[in-house]
């Protein structure tokens, strides 16, 4: 039997084996309690802070600016819920309602979280429209702020598409706001989800301007349940989750050591890998790419050529729909994602690619193929080969249905 | 998402999938929103004891694997049938002889036996119009 072909790696990546050997004996020998005072919390806790510092090394802060969480998710939603509890936490009285922008395209932890405080009235907010690129153009955003403005969260790296955003720029712009708002008003507070951006891109956070930035471990080769939050000295936010004094009061709960241990060493992976692994693996996208647009006809790249990530593929095949796509796939043992609304259990089509200006049958018809550090060219190739087999067996079963719905309206 | 063996089959190898020259009957359904579209031709021929039945029966879908797979299943039930039995078919026929369709595909994917009411449909106005 072949071993199965995994280009898939924007969803979730194998925990490295090194991360792994990191973890191991925090589970059954040293599991003690991070808060404990004895010696078993006291390692546990040396272990936490360790990673601590990793984290800090990467992103060019200061250990205790870096909260551990349970993964992206939970840091995206304490970063949108933390700063607005933050803002109707100020003495004054006559608070106006506050303003939050953030990006059509973001992922949906992100998205949830902001409409979840407009349903309740806590909050107005502005999506903004990536370009057709898949790119928040800057203009757009400075047009929307407003006086009362004090949330932006934009993706550092679109996880279906791997554009990458303006982060740094957008970040002088609020440095530049803020500045002029002067202290005693609230500032905005610029977040990112950098959860797509950590393997590849500089993520240091004075660079970007950021005050918070949200991760997940399970993205660089860490195991899954454990990500970060880095809030900037000074960023007005509130805790969200009421229990213990961990993570400097910012998030409760008993500390997932193992986890942390695991994140710590997976980015100093990272650091240490980044610039030869990035490389390597913008070489396999590109060959990618020009085989799928030159040996398949009727296909289209979604998202910024240029302005991308260097381990993301994301095509449209005309006349085809992504789930029969993936499913076939996935019988010849490999797996991919896509934008579909069939493979994913909801019922529209990825809003990420309507977002750009996709037509729902163009992103029905997507495929998303992210590669990693584990991918080889031989892999890739076979890939194409196969998709080229079942792209035409789609094709010939859907006829020129589209064509004819078209012609009839 | 868990599909039965039998959908699986009909994805992999639909029955009766084509084109058809001629056909007596033509029934489109779907939309490129919800992302299945399907088509089917059917060609009615008469038999003295039977009366109007379909003789042969093909689809084009694009969609999913289920609606591949419906639409598969479909021309297979439909197959030989009376133009009257071929109207009773429903879109719980269809989904039974697939050994039955993850819920969510129950409604979006499964308008199999609507393409075929409706090339029936589209059979009985022909006879009108001549």
């Amino acid at each position: 039997m072949t071993k199965p072909i995994y280009l898939d790696y924007a969803a979730t990546t194998p925990v490295d084996k090194e991360v792994l050997q990191a973890m191991l004996p925090y589970f059954c020998e040293n599991f003690g309690n991070a808060m404990s005072i004895h010696s078993f919390g006291q390692e546990a806790m040396q272990a936490v802070d360790q990673a601590r510092q990793n984290m800090a090394d990467f992103f060019s802060c200061t250990p205790s600016e870096v909260i551990f969480t349970s993964g992206a998710t939970e840091s995206n939603n304490l970063a949108v819920k933390g700063v607005l509890k933050a803002y109707y936490a100020q003495a004054s009285k006559n608070l106006l309602k506050p303003h939050i922008i953030t990006s059509l395209f973001e992922h949906h932890c992100v998205l949830d979280s902001v409409r979840a405080v407009e349903k309740e009235g806590l909050a107005e907010v502005t999506y903004l429209r990536p370009d057709k690129n898949g790119l928040v153009r800057v203009t757009d955003l400075e047009k929307a702020i407003q006086s009362n403005t004090i949330f932006i969260s934009i993706m550092y790296v679109n996880n279906e598409i791997g554009t990458v955003q303006p982060i740094g720029k957008i970040g002088k712009l609020v440095k530049k706001i803020n500045t002029t708002r002067g202290a005693q008003v609230f500032p905005i507070v610029f977040h990112t989800d950098a959860t797509q951006a950590i393997n590849y891109f500089d993520c240091h956070v004075e660079t970007l301007g950021v005050h918070l930035l949200s991760m997940s471990a399970h993205k660089i080769y860490g195991p899954k349940g454990v990500g970060a939050l880095y809030i900037k000295k000074g960023t007005p936010i509130r805790k969200v989750q009421d229990g213990g004094d961990q993570e400097y009061k910012m998030r409760a709960g008993t500390h997932n050591v193992t986890g942390i241990v695991g994140l710590g060493k997976a980015i100093e992976l990272v650091q240490k890998n980044q610039a030869k692994e990035n490389k390597k693996i913008q070489l396999l996208r590109d060959h990618l790419i020009e085989k799928v647009l030159t040996e398949i006809p009727q296909v289209r790249l979604n998202g910024s050529k240029t302005h991308r990530s260097p381990n993301n593929t994301n095509f449209s095949f005309a006349s085809v729909e992504g789930e029969g796509l993936l499913l076939s796939l996935d019988m010849e043992q490999i797996s991919c994602s896509t934008g579909s609304a069939c493979s994913s259990g909801a019922l529209s089509a990825s809003h990420v690619l309507l977002s750009i200006g996709l037509r729902p049958e163009e992103a029905h018809g997507s495929l998303r193929m992210t590669i990693g550090k584990f991918t080889t060219k031989a892999e890739i190739n076979t890939t194409v080969k196969k998709l080229k087999i079942i792209l035409t067996r789609l094709r010939k079963i859907s006829g020129s249905v589209l064509d004819e719905y078209y012609a009839k309206k | 998402m868990q599909y039965s063996k039998k959908v699986l089959q009909h994805f992999t190898k639909p029955h009766n999938q084509g084109v058809m020259k001629n056909p007596s009957g033509v029934g489109m359904v779907g939309n490129p929103v919800c992302g299945d579209l399907m088509k089917i031709y059917i060609s009615v021929k008469k038999d003295k004891q039977k009366g109007e039945y379909i003789k042969d029966i093909k689809f084009e879908t694009l969609g999913c694997a289920s609606a591949i797979a419906t639409s598969s299943m479909v021309t297979d039930l439909a197959k030989g049938k009376t133009i009257e039995e071929a109207m009773e078919i429903t879109r719980n026929d269809v989904a039974d002889a697939l050994d039955g369709l993850p819920p969510i595909k129950m409604h979006c994917s499964n308008l199999a036996d609507e393409a075929l009411h409706e090339a029936i449909k589209d059979y009985r106005k022909s006879l009108i119009k001549n």
